[in-house]
């Protein structure tokens, strides 16, 4: 197994993890945390690439790995003030309990 | 890969694993800052040095205190009495087990993997400064719009909410 593929399965396996823990939990908050592994799996996916891929010495995967960074930044403050909002509507962040648009 | 580099990937896999299956939400919080540690130390030995300590000061200095506030905020600092899980986890879990099957199978099968190692690049904070300040200077400025219309939307939904709204009928 190559240094890359090395690298693919660990972020694949942390996408993995980040994914289930984002569609079982019942708790929002915890819902964020599953998002922020996957922009994390997803950030090692870049850097590996851009490491190991054609052309390392032109940067593009860094400073993508960079941007995305810093969307993920942005994607964290406005979800949990969602789910501060919707405590202080609601009384509460359980998942299972929000169905308000449930047809 | 050094053993060392193997042995940062588990403790990063340990952390993601106990972040998302602890019932105590402030134990969620301190395994996923491990788990972001985890990350950042992979990024080190990746050679991207800049995004590696960005990382510790994004993801653990303010996403991981940010989530910490959150919870406390919404007083869910306690471990619940019901089942943490949702009606339906059974289907999440098979749709995950099935993620990662595919995933797996095409990094391990592809063929556009290069088999020799390229040499480390020089990523400096001098490069990275010249390329966001030329070649990148237009993300570079909307992604600044991005961060602050992400942080007045924030603050204007957080924001609480007056009195008289409740007076027109609002339950």
């Amino acid at each position: 197994m190559t240094p890359l593929q090395t690298c693919l399965l660990i972020s694949a396996l942390l996408f993995s993890v980040g994914f289930a823990g984002a569609v079982t939990r019942r708790h929002a908050i915890l819902v964020l945390i599953g998002i922020e592994l996957m922009l994390n799996a997803a950030n090692l996916n870049l850097i590996a690439f851009w490491r190991f891929g054609a052309h390392p010495e032109s940067l593009n995967g860094f400073i993508f790995a960079l941007f995305s960074m810093a969307l993920a930044a942005a994607e964290a403050a406005v979800g949990l003030a969602l789910v501060i909002a919707i405590y202080r509507h609601k009384k509460t962040s359980n998942l299972d309990e929000m169905k308000e648009l449930k047809g | 890969m050094s053993p060392f580099f193997i042995i940062t990937a588990v403790v990063t896999l340990f952390g993601a694993v106990l972040a998302m299956s602890l019932r105590n939400l402030v134990h969620c919080a301190l395994a996923m800052a491990i788990a972001f540690a985890g990350v950042a130390a992979l990024f080190l030995q990746l050679g991207a040095e800049f995004v590696g300590f960005a990382q510790i000061l994004i993801y653990i200095g303010a996403i991981a205190i940010l989530i910490v506030f959150a919870i406390l905020l919404t007083r869910s600092g306690e471990s619940p009495d019901k089942s943490v899980l949702t009606s339906g986890w059974w289907a999440g879990i098979a749709v995950t087990a099935m993620v990662f099957t595919i995933l797996g199978w095409a990094v391990l099968s592809s063929s556009a993997v290069p088999k020799e190692l390229p040499a480390a690049p020089a990523a400096t904070v001098k490069n990275v400064g010249d390329l966001l300040m030329t070649k990148f200077v237009l993300p570079l400025e909307i992604v600044a719009l991005v961060l602050t219309a992400a942080m007045i939307g924030a603050v204007l939904i957080a924001l609480k909410e007056d009195n008289k709204d409740n007076a027109g009928g609002q339950p």
